[in-house]
Parts: structure tokens; C-alpha cells; sequence
């Protein structure tokens, strides 16, 4: 075991430091630092660009080519339209005018579609509101383009600088494929009107997703048909592992928390609690069918919470509704003025928006942790070979270190998002009873809820 | 920015993969797995109490032989004991019967013996006298032809019988 790890850091070593010398005496890396001189390393939107969806997947270990998947959109007047999201975007060798070396770069171009003699036509956005989002655009007629050429006219004499397209709101800038071959990027392209479709296409982010419920489906399946096929015999290795997991969410947690309700909201939490842990973990894999930054985007952990939402209150008992709109306190605080029931209001409300926002925090600033651990890397690559080589070293051992620590993170994550959903929909299961009860009950949400806290405060320490 | 205002189509989506992947688990998953690993608990706490109970049992069943199997050996040697009383009484009444018979025996023997005897006295007194009533006829054919010689033996014979 040792020796393996010791094998495993000579790697590291020899890895980074082949990897420091290699930057400067690479012709690609010094283009790059020229480049950096003229215009800073914009990493707001590397970073952004990697945390973000796509109509394609990257192609693993390649920055230009990508896996074509199906964009479906609803065009302003109601049709609809599928193509490939290959048809998008279009490969260009760009050859650099100093250095004579040629790169490939990704483009948008414009689709067009034909339905009923009408053309429509669609790109994804670059210089718009919607970046990087599918838009339907519209030539301009002589009296909108005359107004933004007015428009363009005031932002550039604002500024002393050309600083290529500005946005505009309502238009998007298209790009003209044939200057950039001339190695001057964003420099020249015409306006369209844009109008964002209604788009479910099945982005990045989708296909990760079907990719995570189908790896959920085929863990739960499997243990019930080795249950089928095994009978009582306990399962070994992989399933046996992935039973210890149910049991420890369904004994050690559903069941203290819910009591004899367990059963009933099991198959939600459970599902939570895995559909959460495997998205997490693929997005800790770089490549394909990892590298989905899900949980790290809002709108899933949304609708996550707000199943949890819908699932506390559409259940909640007679109770629960009581101790919201006519809860045991003093007079005073409920009767001339409601100040507990806009306060217990508000909290339903805050609770799931917790769950939301814990959930997709945690694992967006993982990410972004380690994608701005990658990226000083190539920032201190412009200050020389020393400073470049140590900055690699420290980037990749600190990197491994947090990527280490987000799978920890991963399913503490996971964990607490279904325990702090038993305790919401525990409350609305409330009953009517009093006395020692109510007590012990109360005492053990708030014991929970002292745990999740400590846990917290450890894993923001750690970081 | 993207990541912070939710895009409708992955909010659909979601939706759609979360609320079937719960479908399904629900319907075919999680209540098989949760009924299973109760039933298996029960099974194994079940296990462990029959073994308990069995143990308890084969201890009981333990002690019960060792039990019988001292009672058996107090019995045993009892019997050996009471065998070995009754084989002296046995040998000691044999050998009481044995002199008994034995002098039984003798006794008969001794009263033949006299019986015999005092038949054969008798017979030889018969005999003796029947001799002597020969030999006296005899005599007295022979002696007694004179009277006076008659009247002489009678006399000396009644002097014979009455010394005797």
C-alpha cells in the first residue's frame, strides 16, 4: 500500500515538473503568453464557461470539438424546431500572424430553418444578453439599424479604447466567421434582433442529468433483482456497499426523524439523497459522462427543493397549519399585530430556499475552488519558468487536496439535504399532542440541527 | 448569469428525470429494498434467538443426561450392592439348606440304621429262639425219654429263666 502510494507521488512530482519546464519551451504556451500581454486571461469566464451548460459536450481532452446532442426550441410564433446542436458551431483553423502557428477555434454559426416558405434562423448568442444561449434572430430593418449605429457611436466615444462589440439590449452581435480567420477576434459583425425561444433542448447539463438517473436506477435495480435472484443472502462488494448507504439514510436517519412515517416518505428521500450523491460525484469526473456542473446549478437544486417544499406542505397535518397561523405563544405576539405568523410564514419560505441555496453553494464554490486553483497555474505562466513551475506544483497538490475533499463534501451535501428534508417534512407531520412528546421531538430537531450546523462550520474551516 | 438564474429548460427537464426516476424507485425499488433488509433483520434477530434458545436447550439437555447419568450410576452400583447381598444370603441359605439336608439325611440314615437293627435283633431273637425250640426239642427227644430226666430239665430251665 505504501509503495503504491509512493508510486503515485513520484508520478505527481515527475507530472508538474515535466509540466513546469514544458511551458515555456512550448511555441503554443509562449503564443498564449503574448496574447496575454495584449489582453489580460479573462478566468471569470473560463470559469464560468466551465461551470456552465452546453448544447454540446466537450469532446474529453479536447477544447474545440463537441459531442452534437438535440436542441428542441419554440420559435417566437409558436413553432417548433429540433436540429443538432452540431450545426451551431463550426470548427476554423485561425492562424496566428506573428508566430505563423495555426489554431483551431470554436464559432457559432447561424441555422437556418425553412417551415411554411417562412425562414427561421437561430445562433447561439456570444455578444448579447443570452450568452451562450440559443437566440431566434431577425435582420434589422434600415430604422432599427440606423439606431444602433447611433448607439454604437455614443459607446465608443465613451471610451478611449475599441473594445470590440458592445452589448446591446434587445439585439445580439453575430460575429463574422471570415475576419476572424484573419486571426482579429470580435472585431466585426452585424446586429440582429434577437428573441429567446422557449428552449428544452437537451443540453450538457440535461444529458448529465439522464445519464445520473439512469446510474440511480440501475444501482436500486440491481439490488432488487440480486434480492430476487440471492434471496436473504447479503450482498457482497459494490451492492453491499450501496445497501449500507440505504440503510444508514433509512435507519439512522429516516427513522429517528420520521418514526412510523418513515416508510411512507422513504422513496423521496431516498431517491433525494441518491440522485444528489451521483450527480455530485460525476461532477467531480472531468470527462465525459462526468464534468456536468449540476448540483452546482441553481435550477436543479430548485426544483429539489422545492419537491421538498411542495411535499411538507401539500402533506402537512391540521396541526402543522395551526402552529403556523395560531402558534403557543403569549397573545401579544399573534393577536393585535401577526408578528408570528408573518414570521412562521416567512419560514416556510426560507426553509426549502436554504435546502436550494446550501446545496448549490457548496457545490458550485467546490468547483470554482479548483478551476481557480488550475487556472494560477496558466496566469503565473506569463511571470517565468520558476515562478510558473512552483505555481504548478503547489496548484495540482492543492487541487487533488480539494477534489479529495469534495467528495466529502459530496455526500455530506447529499446527506444533509435529505436529513434537513425528513426534519421539514417531520414538522409538517406534526401532531396534535402535548406535553413530553412535543418535547422530545422538538429537542431532537433541534439536536439535529446543532449536528448539520457543526458539520458546516467544520467543512468551512477545512476550506 | 447563468448559474445563478434558473434556465427553464433544465428546470423542465429536472422535473421531468426527477419525478420519473421517483416514479419508478418508488413503485419498484426502494419499498423492495427497505422490505427486504426488515425482513432480512428479522430473520438474522430471529436467527440469533432460535440459536440462543437452542443452546439453552442442548445446556439443559446437558445437564438432564449428566443427571440421569449419575442417577443410573448410583442405581447401577446400588444393584451391584444389593446383588452381592443377595449372593451371600443365597450362598449362606444354601449352604444352611445343605446342612439341613445333610443331617436330615443322617438322622433317616441313623433310624434305619436302628430300625434295621432292631429288626435284625428281632429276627435273630425269632431266629435264636426258633434254634432254641430245635435244639430243645432235639434235647429233650433225646434226654427226655425218662420222666425223671424230664422233670430235671424243666426244672434247671426254669432256673436258666429265671437267672436271666
Amino acid at each position: 500500500m505504501l509503495k503504491r502510494i509512493n508510486v503515485i507521488m513520484l508520478m505527481l512530482a515527475l507530472l508538474t515538473a515535466g509540466f513546469a519546464q514544458a511551458a515555456p519551451a512550448n511555441p503554443a504556451a509562449r503564443h498564449y503568453d503574448n496574447e496575454e500581454k495584449e489582453k489580460p486571461m479573462d478566468v471569470k469566464e473560463i470559469i464560468f464557461e466551465h461551470l456552465g451548460d452546453g448544447y454540446g459536450w466537450e469532446v474529453p481532452f479536447s477544447h474545440v470539438y463537441r459531442m452534437p446532442l438535440p436542441v428542441i426550441v419554440r420559435a417566437q410564433d409558436g413553432q417548433w424546431f429540433s436540429f443538432s446542436s452540431g450545426d451551431l458551431t463550426e470548427v476554423i483553423v485561425v492562424k496566428d500572424e506573428e508566430t505563423g502557428k495555426e489554431k483551431k477555434e470554436l464559432i457559432p454559426v447561424v441555422k437556418t430553418c425553412e417551415r411554411n416558405g417562412k425562414q427561421y434562423q437561430f445562433v447561439i448568442a456570444h455578444t448579447s444578453k443570452h450568452k451562450d444561449k440559443v437566440v431566434e434572430i431577425e435582420p434589422l430593418t434600415a430604422q432599427e439599424q440606423a439606431e444602433i449605429d447611433k448607439q454604437l457611436a455614443d459607446k465608443r466615444a465613451g471610451s478611449d479604447v475599441d473594445e470590440g462589440m458592445p452589448v446591446i439590449d434587445g439585439y445580439v452581435c453575430v460575429e463574422d466567421a471570415s475576419v476572424k480567420e484573419n486571426g482579429h477576434l470580435h472585431d466585426k459583425g452585424t446586429y440582429y434582433k434577437e428573441y429567446r425561444p422557449l428552449d428544452i433542448s437537451i443540453t450538457k447539463n440535461v444529458l448529465a442529468l439522464f445519464i445520473s438517473a439512469l446510474l440511480v436506477t440501475a444501482m436500486v435495480m440491481g439490488l432488487v433483482r440480486y434480492y430476487k435472484r440471492c434471496g436473504l443472502r447479503a450482498p457482497r462488494k459494490g451492492m453491499g456497499f450501496f445497501e449500507m448507504l440505504v440503510s444508514f439514510v433509512y435507519y439512522d436517519n429516516l427513522k429517528p426523524v420520521l418514526g412510523d412515517k418513515a416508510a411512507k416518505f422513504a422513496p423521496y428521500l431516498l431517491t433525494a439523497f441518491f440522485f444528489i450523491l451521483t450527480m455530485n460525484l460525476l461532477g467531480l469526473i472531468v470527462v465525459f459522462p462526468g464534468g456536468a456542473n449540476l448540483t452546482g446549478n441553481i435550477a436543479i437544486t430548485l426544483v429539489l427543493a422545492l419537491c421538498t417544499f411542495v411535499i411538507t406542505n401539500v402533506l402537512g397535518t391540521k396541526h402543522y397549519w395551526k402552529e403556523i397561523f395560531w402558534p403557543d405563544v403569549p397573545i401579544w405576539l399573534k393577536c393585535p399585530l401577526p408578528i408570528m405568523q408573518v414570521i412562521e410564514i416567512f419560514g416556510i419560505f426560507t426553509k426549502p430556499a436554504a435546502l436550494c441555496v446550501r446545496l448549490f453553494a457548496n457545490m458550485m464554490g467546490g468547483h470554482m475552488i479548483v478551476i481557480t486553483l488550475t487556472l494560477l497555474i496558466f496566469i503565473f505562466a506569463g511571470f517565468g519558468a520558476a515562478l510558473a513551475g512552483g505555481t504548478a506544483v503547489v496548484s495540482v497538490l492543492f487541487s487533488v487536496f480539494m477534489l479529495a475533499l469534495d467528495v466529502l463534501v459530496s455526500f455530506i451535501q447529499a446527506y444533509v439535504f435529505t436529513l434537513l428534508s425528513a426534519l421539514f417534512i417531520a414538522m409538517g407531520q406534526a401532531k396534535e399532542e402535548h406535553g413530553k412528546e412535543l418535547d422530545k421531538e422538538d429537542e431532537l430537531l433541534r439536536k439535529e440541527a446543532a449536528e448539520i450546523d457543526h458539520m458546516e462550520g467544520r467543512e468551512v474551516g477545512s476550506i | 448569469m447563468e448559474l445563478f438564474t434558473p434556465d427553464f429548460g433544465l428546470v423542465f427537464w429536472m422535473f421531468v428525470a426527477f419525478i420519473l426516476l421517483f416514479l419508478v424507485l418508488a413503485k419498484w425499488g426502494w419499498p423492495v429494498i427497505i422490505k427486504q433488509m426488515e425482513h432480512r433483520a428479522k430473520t438474522i434477530d430471529k436467527g440469533v434467538e432460535d440459536a440462543r434458545q437452542a443452546k439453552e436447550q442442548l445446556d439443559n439437555a446437558r445437564s438432564e443426561a449428566d443427571r440421569y447419568m449419575k442417577e443410573a450410576q448410583g442405581r447401577q452400583q446400588e444393584m451391584l450392592r444389593e446383588a452381592e447381598r443377595m449372593k451371600t444370603e443365597i450362598i449362606e441359605a444354601a449352604r444352611q439348606e445343605a446342612a439341613k439336608a445333610a443331617q436330615r439325611e443322617m438322622d433317616a440314615a441313623k433310624a434305619s440304621i436302628e430300625q434295621s437293627r432292631k429288626e435284625a435283633e428281632s429276627q435273630i431273637r425269632n431266629e435264636v429262639g426258633k434254634f432254641s425250640l430245635e435244639i430243645a426239642e432235639r434235647m429233650m427227644r433225646t434226654s427226655m425219654k425218662s420222666d425223671k430226666a424230664q422233670t430235671a430239665l424243666v426244672n434247671k430251665l426254669l432256673d436258666e429263666i429265671e437267672k436271666n
